[in-house]
């Protein structure tokens, strides 16, 4: 697996113009929330089922929320607008940020622990992410605009979509994506999804004025909606409030903690 | 379907009633979103819930379950009102033109002919007014007010929008958004499709639902051709497959009718159910029956077939139900009655979970242990199969001896599956059988050989039907897929598999389980395995793909596709063509019978060759409750009247009698909310197979009800609460999910409110809930017996506390 060596400096590099990278392009205009993402998902990685239910729930979204095995969640979002009901679904999952603001306390801890891979953007948790303390993991979940990471309590894994990169390197789809029947699930090279994705966004706008992609520059997850973001899912979209934390932020932000730690 | 799944694509306009299609054929649904983004088509959704589907169409039409004939009457009236309708296409294939016999007229919601007392009609009362050779007159003006055309304006004159609003609880707005976008495609440029499913299929009115969007899509000029079609959507239990090899109580397969004892000898049988016309143009293909029938009864009985004993005819069982028991059929419903009333001592049940599927399931699981003995063929237990210990039953209480043989899983074995646009497809085996488990063919083949070797040993009575078979020694996919395409069995050709049903013989000298799907293996080989996607360019226009996989009849992919063509072979629509004459021959899909265009003369023959006369129908006269449809509110209903008629209900209706079968009578005060039952994405049918995949039970983990904001208000239940369901004959334990996506319906004036409820969860899998089906009545249509699963009254309650839920 070739995984960008611990040490050398991956951050920041703005792959938008590159053609090795790769980006998942979802339009949830063509989502039928079929789950079939969600259940491919969970089959590939061979995770456990966990236990859910209906009472004091009362929806289709099951499991709830993401989970140390459930790497992609179909969100069901249902409003009444002017007596037209709307019912939008958002497959949700990593954003494979182009800056992963979770690599950062990770880093400062221990590098090596996250990495991004070089050939694909791939921002992958490695096993060395058992040993990360909790404040740690803590920061690394609160620091990400989409609330991604979780954390498997009894191994201490940090868990979240790993872009399938044993399969990307084999030349095979995610299986999320293989998995998709109406083609709401698009993965390949930067630049044709990102062209992709804004020849739909042209086309859905003339039904939909207020479509927009989410986040284009930032992530390699980049999502089409018809509506406002947060009538899909409170942290679809990352706000200037919380992506694109200045260097210096970020580092001022998860010193604290680590002083803190060199106490222990 | 009429049509096939790709050819949804090349649709302007989608009408999707009585289906969720995107819930319950995820996969396929792809198909109506490149209708949408490629062609702009107007995608329409008609159904009680908003539901994944109406979250992809471009609109969604909530009505009250039961109501489609109104909706869809209200519609034929727009139509005609409106001059929408195709009019070259209605005169000349449809039967528009017929002139109808004096006896036939309509009554206050009844046709002539009807016997109050057997509930059943004499349909030579709707016979046609016929000239000296027994062809029916016509009026091409389409003006004698006998005609059909004039009859059937007059019939659905009464189906005004704001009588069909009242009824249906749908606004006179959405009404007519609804007809506007569908009668658009009467142009002959322009095409709809409709696709249905279950949510018409599963009520007393079920076939007459699906007559009537035949009646538009006649109207419409939408059969025959590319985008058009009507387009039922099929069960994923291979429910295209099952009915063609007619796993069903009334049909042989290739859909020819059950012998009746009053049908003795082969000649009679033949004589009742051939249809004879003296109409030169009309191809009357029924009129092939005999060899059909011949060829199936030598597959059946090989050697001991011959034309002095009919071919084994004599050995067949009779479909009348014999003195002593219970009336009716022999359809699911009326063998749990008998069982239910002690009737049947034993019998076996593969491959279904009735102890779950079926309605008033309360009296289907008393009934199971009446029996003496009974056998199963699984892949593992369920509700069924564990009836014995199931809860509130005392083993030690119950008498039956029960065995359970063990399936393999259909991956684990290959064969056939046939899809809903009729394709047969050939899969292979994905892995061995677990364990001891073995392909239900082989179970079947392995127990009848028993059967055989002690009827011989024993000289039984009557043992010519088993020890006559032609019957193998092990089960082989492809031995039984070239039994079912047939072969010949003497002359030149003997031993060779036969090309097409055209050359299938009335004399014994071909053999054929199938007629149907004769030309799906032949001496070139397995035609179903086929993966080409290669097309002229012609058929690539509408994504036809001929070689892929290989589809009755003849591998014609768009039937009656002569209609979509004039009277000079050409296309309606020449962008979307599907066959045109070149002056020699046809090109494009398989034409529907080769002979030349109409223009021709008497060489050629009228496109719907399946009827007796020729032209497609749209009186009817086959059908049990007549040769029009007309509004009748289901069995239980909310309301005590409807606009319509003074005929409350389907007067043929087939509903169950006894103790256990208790009924809310109409708008009755104690069960005043209507409940529809559906299936999952996640789970499949009765969920006995999908709650034991852990990852789909994940995303679907529990029985819910769907109910509306304003009912959950009234009755003082959040969203999430454990519920209590009644109706007159159960109680079911329910999550409550309170929704936007159902609203309260106003019906006269009065608020009605509808839920909805799955139907996958069953006690074999603690805590997720027991059978919806307990709540459902065991009443059904009387054309198929199936049960009104769709609609029944009930009433619902917070829940103190739940015994089937944790």
């Amino acid at each position: 697996m070739k995984i960008c060596p611990a040490g050398i400096n991956a951050r920041g590099i703005n792959h938008t113009g590159g053609n090795m990278s790769k980006t998942f392009f979802i339009d949830t205009t063509r989502c039928t929330a079929c789950r079939g993402c969600q259940v491919a998902c969970k089959e590939w990685q061979e995770f456990p089922a966990n236990k859910t239910t209906q009472l004091g729930w009362g929806s289709h979204q099951n499991p709830p929320d993401l989970n140390p095995f459930n790497y992609k969640i179909v969100r069901f979002a249902e409003h009444k607008v002017n007596n037209r009901v709307v019912w939008n679904f958002f497959s949700d999952q990593c954003r494979h940020c182009v800056d992963p603001a979770c690599k950062y306390p990770a880093d400062e801890y221990k590098k090596g622990a996250v990495v991004i891979d070089e050939e694909t953007g791939a921002v992958i948790y490695t096993d060395a992410c058992k040993n990360l303390p909790e404040e740690v993991f803590v920061q690394m979940r609160d620091f990400c605009p989409f609330d991604i990471p979780r954390r498997n309590e009894e191994t201490g894994a940090v868990n979240k979509c790993d872009m399938c990169i044993e399969r990307v390197k084999a030349n095979l789809l995610p299986m999320c994506v293989k998995a998709c029947p109406t083609g709401a699930m698009n993965f390949g090279d930067r630049d044709e999804m990102i062209k992709l994705a804004n020849k739909r966004l042209g086309i859905v706008k003339e039904e939909f004025p207020d479509a927009q992609l989410l986040n284009v520059d930032e992530v390699r997850v980049i999502y089409l909606i018809s509506d406002k973001p947060e009538f899909y899912y409170k942290t679809a979209a990352a706000t200037p409030k919380t992506i694109g934390f200045s260097r210096k932020d970020v580092l001022a932000k998860i010193f604290e903690p680590i002083k803190n730690l060199s106490k222990v | 379907m009429t049509n096939h799944w790709i050819d949804i694509k090349n649709t302007d306009c989608a009408l999707i009633m009585g289906s969720n299609a995107a819930e319950h054929h995820p996969i396929c649904f792809k198909w109506v979103m490149k209708a949408k983004e490629e062609r702009g088509a107007t995608i329409v959704h008609v159904d009680p819930k908003f539901s994944r589907t109406s979250a992809r169409s471009d609109f969604h039409v909530p009505l009250r379950s039961g109501t489609d004939i109104a909706f869809l009457g209200g519609m034929i009236k727009y139509i005609l009102d409106n001059n929408k309708y195709f009019k070259e296409y209605v005169t000349e294939y449809t039967n528009a033109s017929f002139i109808v016999g004096p006896k036939f007229s309509f009554n206050n919601g009844l046709f002539s002919g009807f016997n109050h007392q057997l509930k059943t009609y004499d349909k030579s009362y709707w016979a046609f007014d016929v000239d000296a050779n027994g062809v029916p007159k016509k009026d091409k003006t389409l003006s004698n007010p006998r005609c059909v055309f004039q009859l059937l304006r007059k019939h659905y004159s009464r189906y005004d929008i704001s009588k069909v609003s009242q009824i249906t609880g749908v606004s006179v707005e959405n009404l007519l958004k609804v007809y506007k976008a569908f009668s658009e495609t009467g142009k002959p440029n322009k095409a709809g499709t409709v696709m249905y499913a279950l949510g018409w299929t599963q009520h007393t009115v079920g076939v007459q639902n699906i007559r009537t969007s035949a009646i538009i899509q006649l109207l419409l000029g939408n059969i025959g051709v590319a985008g058009g079609g009507i387009n039922a959507l099929r069960g994923e239990p291979n429910v295209q497959g099952s009915t063609d090899h007619c796993i069903l109580y009334h049909i042989l397969p290739g859909y020819l009718p059950l012998p009746r004892a009053s049908l003795a000898t082969l000649a009679d049988y033949n004589k009742a159910n051939t249809p004879v016309s003296k109409d030169p143009m009309s191809a009357n293909w029924w009129q092939n029956r005999p060899k059909y029938m011949a060829s199936l009864l030598k597959a059946w009985f090989g050697e001991a077939a011959t034309k002095e004993n009919d071919f084994g005819y004599g050995w067949l069982p009779r479909g009348d139900v014999p003195k002593g028991l219970e009336k009716g059929d022999y359809s699911v419903m009326w063998i749990f009655d008998r069982m239910y009333k002690g009737q049947i001592k034993g019998g076996s049940i593969w491959a279904t979970n009735p102890a779950q599927s079926v309605p008033n399931t309360n009296k289907v699981r008393k009934a199971l242990a009446n029996l003496d003995w009974l056998y199963f063929a699984e892949i593992h237990g369920n509700e069924t199969t564990d009836f014995w210990h199931g809860p509130g039953v005392d083993p030690k209480k119950v008498k039956t001896e029960v065995f359970l043989f063990p399936s393999c899983h259909r991956a684990e074995k290959e064969g056939s599956i046939s899809n809903s646009g009729r394709w047969a497809l050939w899969h292979n085996k994905a892995a061995d059988p677990m364990g001891d488990s073995k392909p239900m063919g082989q179970i079947m083949i392995e127990i009848v050989n028993e059967l055989i070797d002690l009827y011989k040993k024993n000289d039984g009575v009557f043992k010519e039907p088993l020890v006559n078979l032609n019957w193998p020694d092990e089960y082989d996919a492809e031995d039984i897929a070239k039994a079912i395409n047939g072969y010949y069995t003497s002359g030149p050709n003997d031993g060779d598999q036969v090309n097409a049903f055209a050359d299938l013989a009335d004399d014994g000298s071909t053999a054929c389980l199938n007629w149907l799907y004769c030309g799906s293996f032949t001496e070139e080989g397995n035609k179903m395995k086929k993966r080409d996607l290669s097309q002229t360019p012609l058929q690539a226009k509408i994504g036809l793909y001929p070689n892929f996989s290989w589809c009755w009849p003849v591998n014609r992919r768009v039937l009656y596709n002569r209609a979509s063509v004039d009277k000079n072979g050409q296309p309606w629509d020449p962008e979307r063509t599907v066959i045109k004459w070149n002056g020699e021959k046809w090109e494009g899909d398989v034409p529907d019978g080769g002979w030349p265009p109409l223009a021709t003369g008497d060489k050629s023959r009228s496109p719907f060759i399946m009827t007796k006369e020729g032209y497609s129908q749209l009186f009817g006269p086959g059908r049990e409750e007549g040769p029009f449809s007309e509004h009748y509110e289901p069995v239980e209903t909310p309301v005590s009247y409807h606009p319509f008629s003074g005929q409350l209900n389907n007067p043929c209706a087939k509903i169950m009698n006894s103790d256990m079968d208790k009924r809310a009578v109409p708008a009755d005060p104690r069960f005043p909310i209507v409940l529809t039952t559906y299936s999952l994405t996640e789970h499949w049918c009765g969920g006995g197979e999908t709650r034991n995949v852990p990852s789909l039970l994940e995303a679907e983990p529990q029985l819910y009800v769907e109910m509306s904001k304003e009912l959950a208000a009234e009755k003082g239940i959040k969203n999430g609460d454990p519920v209590i369901v009644e109706s007159a004959r159960g109680r079911v334990e329910a999550v409550a999910m309170v929704t936007v996506r159902m609203t309260p319906f106003i019906i006269q004036g009065k608020k009605v409110h509808e839920i909805g409820m799955p139907f996958a969860f069953g006690w074999t899998k603690p805590g997720v809930g027991d059978a919806t089906n307990r709540l459902c009545i065991a009443a059904g249509d009387p054309n198929t017996t199936i049960p009104e699963y769709k609609a029944c009254c009930v009433n619902i309650r917070k829940a103190d506390k739940v015994t089937e839920l944790s």
